[in-house]
């Protein structure tokens, strides 16, 4: 984790408004709260603005402050403090999330990681070339069964090797959405390559049960 | 309450205070940094750790945790407490140890030093090395404003600073961003901050990340000569300590008063000390064809007296201004009194209070500390963010507490707490006391409604009837009764009270100030006697003879055609009466700069040359026979209660017809109200900020 900062002047939009759908949404996330507590929607606010925009922008950060009746600096603590908030702005195709903890980093995102500085950018957070891709390294995505994995946006993409992690950006490259989970075939969270256990058939069809109402008697 | 047994000894406290204050209850001493009284409870610096038994088997950070958190023994034994075991010694030595990893040695080079809460910590409860070696961290350095200076890498993060701004101070300019490691304080990227409370940052900053900016670098606290004095800026006489260095007073500190200032002060009366050094009048001057000429003191006070003596007393002015101490009031009116002067106002703004109807009819008669008591507050006329901004932290923190509704008649300006706009005239006043807006139904259901007057009411023509009519109003809502007298008048003037206390207003047949001003233009009056009044409209004196005395070449001193340099308020001793008739003294931190001498002894020369000679040779006699003529004067730190009675004389009084001008506080520049802050370059340059930020908030 590195110094926090909102992102040069030079890339900051000149103002922010939700989109009609959001602010609809906003609406109903306000009204959540009793009335003089409207603060507490700050985060929903940050996630879906930064859902809208990609990123969290100065203007974004004023704009839900004055809505919401708070300081800016009081959004700010917030926007800087969870680093889920991009605070610079990200590919516009894919920012992808690199799963770096132990589990995931024992199975090889180091690969994922090095493939993510050839192909995107040297550095996390900075952007490609074309502007389309960024990356980052994040703490535990959770799926740690399916390790590697990286999620881009609410999509996460598992089970990776380099290879299919180069074929999952290939897909975004050429502007398709690639199926997301396990990339090797298996479905969700099972064994890699079928059953090994619990695999005899009459555990399902129901020859096995047993009747406990007349069993003791 | 509770019982608790700290390091053995039982103890009966209240069940909701926390370990840490029944700790100090107990007498045992518990090392702090991020724990203030007055702020919220934060509990992240971890230096306050104790011994618990009754609780988790851990140590506790005493502050965060209260008596009642603790359970008793299996025999309902009372909780036990430890601040000296050895768990607590080493705890404190780990946090002392974390907290020194990223703290730089630089005391040396640190403004802090020696009066540092860490050094001393570090001394008292830390280990003799440190065992890191890794380098320290470094913060970028942040600009927040002219007179808050930083050096953020000092930081140890207790955000006792932010909890100040966005609690006490309720400007909320300061915040803590990013988290863990790269945690830093901040204003909203580089903002200047802009609170009138903002110099108590840098008391309350334990470390050296936040000192004062004007002071940096001038002196270390042990070369420093410390004075307990009395500020003048406002009418809330704020209790401060002066700190001298050689003849040179360097700083303005606040001093524990929980009845008028808690401990907090303005940053005009912080740091308006760099005026007391500039534009001061070193000498006696009198104007010689045209031109101010240096003199000296028998030959200027020859001129006044001959000048005096050879003038109709009826021709005679004296306006004193808003610095005079009670002494000086006295000497003045005594002076005044012999030679058949009418004509004395101390009112240079033109207030209509005159005190006939009583001590009640012009104090603040909730008392500051009463505002915490008040359940609504309707406030008339005032800005009491601008004109007393520790007294509006007191309005802000019984709005805090809740189940208080505010009311504002006046400007509509933002005050750091939210409130009902009723309007911004005399209307206004009409229209709430005929129950048109509801607030009436608010302040008759309050049972303590406190109603505040500001000096926008009584220095306009119609004053007089909308005092009446708001004087009616709290009789008529209960707030004047024997129990409850929340009928308080907000004066901007330090020498108010007291003035009015001693009668120093026009006498029979005399003309007020604004009569006097015009007297002067017209040749009615034809000497015009200024002590230390600058609030007025100098350009249109006419040919009148003007003696100034006062301290700075401000106004006053511009016009004069002799002046007599006097002492500033951290030079002379004196008693100020604040806008609540408290009677307060300071006592003087250094002397009068040059040939400038005590205000009091100059009026005292001046007598004896115009041949009526007052009774007093030193201030010991002066105070005496002030104290003979108005017993109150010798309860120090006492108020003499007004009569509630005196609200509804002051309701039954004039009156006449309300006018139709909005309320315009007096204070439109905070920091440039009296000739000692005009003469400073810090507030000028804070004032200039002030002003940027308005015209930027108009765009």
């Amino acid at each position: 984790m590195s110094v926090r900062r909102l992102a040069a002047t030079e890339v900051q939009p000149a103002s922010f408004a939700f989109s009609p759908e959001n602010e609809a949404w906003a609406a109903t996330v306000i009204a959540k709260f009793p009335a003089g507590k409207q603060a507490s929607a700050v985060i929903p606010f940050l996630m879906r603005a930064q859902e809208q925009e990609g990123w969290v922008s100065k203007a974004a950060i004023e704009t839900i402050a004055d809505r919401l009746a708070m300081k800016h600096i009081r959004v700010l603590e917030v926007a800087t403090f969870y680093t889920q908030f991009q605070l610079a702005p990200v590919g516009s195709v894919a920012h992808i999330q690199v799963c770096g903890t132990t589990p995931c980093m024992l199975r090889g995102s180091d690969g994922i990681i090095e493939v993510c500085k050839t192909r995107i950018a040297h550095h996390a957070h900075e952007l490609s070339a074309d502007g389309r891709f960024s990356w980052e390294e994040v703490e535990c995505l959770g799926a740690c069964v399916n390790a590697p994995m990286v999620a881009v946006a609410s999509d996460t993409y598992e089970d990776l090797t380099v290879e299919t992690f180069n074929a999952v950006l290939d897909a975004f490259e050429r502007g398709e959405t690639p199926a997301p989970g396990p990339q090797n075939g298996r479905n969700g969270a099972m064994a890699e390559g079928g059953q090994t256990s619990l695999t005899d058939p009459g555990l399902y069809d129901g020859s096995y049960r047993v009747n406990i109402v007349t069993q003791g008697k | 309450m509770a019982k608790i047994k700290i390091d053995g000894n039982e103890i009966d406290v209240a069940a909701e205070a926390t370990l840490l204050q029944a700790c100090e209850a107990a007498g045992a001493e518990v090392p702090r940094f991020c724990f203030h009284e007055r702020l919220s409870i934060a509990g992240n610096c971890r230096m306050c750790l104790v011994e618990v038994k009754g609780g988790p088997p851990k140590p506790q950070a005493s502050c965060a945790m209260s008596v009642k958190d603790l359970r008793p023994g299996p025999n309902g034994e009372p909780p036990e407490v430890y601040t000296n075991t050895p768990m607590v010694k080493r705890a404190r030595e780990g946090v002392m140890e974390f907290l020194l990893i990223n703290h730089p040695l630089d005391c040396p080079i640190c403004d802090q030093g020696g009066e540092c809460d860490l050094q001393d910590q570090a001394m008292a409860y830390g280990i003799d090395a440190g065992r890191f070696h890794e380098n320290k961290r470094a913060v970028e350095d942040k600009y927040i404003g002219p007179l808050v200076k930083t050096v953020m890498t000092r930081c140890i993060q207790c955000t006792r600073c932010v909890r100040f701004t966005a609690e006490v101070a309720g400007a909320g300019d300061l915040g803590l961003i990013s988290r863990g490691e790269d945690v830093e304080i901040t204003t909203y990227l580089g903002a200047a901050m802009a609170s009138e409370l903002q110099g108590n940052v840098v008391d309350l900053c334990p470390v050296g990340a936040l000192t004062s900016r004007p002071y940096e670098f001038t002196a270390r606290p042990w070369e420093l000569t410390k004075t307990e004095s009395i500020d003048v800026m406002d009418a809330v006489g704020c209790n401060i300590r002066v700190d001298v260095k050689g003849r040179e007073v360097v700083r303005i500190l606040p001093r524990l008063n929980e009845d008028v200032n808690e401990e907090w002060i303005s940053d005009k009366t912080r740091h308006v000390v760099d005026g007391l050094k500039t534009q001061r009048l070193d000498r006696p001057y009198v104007r010689v064809a045209g031109k101010l000429t240096a003199s000296t003191w028998s030959h200027a006070l020859g001129v006044v007296a001959e000048k005096v003596k050879g003038t109709d007393p009826n021709k005679v002015g004296i306006v004193v201004g808003d610095f005079a101490s009670a002494e000086e009031l006295f000497a003045v009116k005594s002076l005044a009194d012999a030679l058949g002067i009418a004509n004395v106002d101390a009112r240079a703004d033109g207030s209509c209070l005159d005190g006939a109807a009583g001590r009640g009819s012009y104090l603040f008669n909730a008392t500051i500390a009463g505002i915490e008591a008040a359940d609504a507050i309707l406030i008339v006329g005032s800005n009491p963010r601008l004109e007393a901004p520790v007294l509006n932290a007191r309005i802000r923190k019984r709005w805090r507490k809740g189940g208080c509704t505010i009311g504002v008649i006046g400007e509509e300006a933002d005050l750091n707490y939210a409130y009902n706009f009723l309007g911004e005239g005399p209307n206004a006043v009409a229209n709430l006391a005929s129950g048109n807006n509801g607030f009436l139904e608010v302040l008759k259901a309050a049972s303590k409604p406190l109603i505040l007057v500001g000096n926008a009411v009584t220095a306009r023509d119609d004053g007089p009837a909308v005092i009446a009519a708001l004087a009616k109003l709290a009789v008529d809502v209960g707030a004047a009764t024997a129990e409850w007298n929340g009928f308080s008048i907000l004066h901007t003037a330090a020498s108010r009270v007291a003035a009015l206390d001693l009668g120093v207003v026009p006498g029979e047949g005399g003309l007020a100030t604004r009569d006097i001003l015009a007297g002067c233009a017209s040749g009615a009056i034809e000497t015009l006697i200024l002590v230390g009044a600058d609030e007025i409209d100098t350009s249109k004196l006419g040919s009148a003879f003007v003696v100034y005395l006062g301290t700075h070449g401000d106004a006053g001193a511009h016009r004069a055609d002799v002046i007599l340099p006097g002492a500033a308020y951290t030079e002379k001793s004196g008693t100020w009466v604040n806008t609540e008739g408290r009677v307060q003294v300071g006592a003087r931190a250094a002397f009068p700069v040059g040939d400038a001498r005590e205000d009091w002894a100059i009026v005292r020369a001046l007598s004896a040359l115009v041949g009526k000679t007052l009774p007093f040779d030193s201030l010991a006699q002066l105070r005496a026979a002030l104290e003979a003529a108005h017993p109150t004067y010798a309860g120090v730190d006492e108020i003499a209660e007004g009569h509630h009675e005196d609200v509804a004389k002051l309701a039954a009084g004039a009156g006449g017809a309300l006018g139709g001008a909005d309320f315009v506080s007096p204070v439109t520049d905070f920091y440039l109200t009296n000739p000692i802050a005009r003469a400073s370059a810090i507030m000028a340059e804070c004032s200039k900020l002030a002003a940027a930020r308005v015209a930027a908030a108009a765009e």
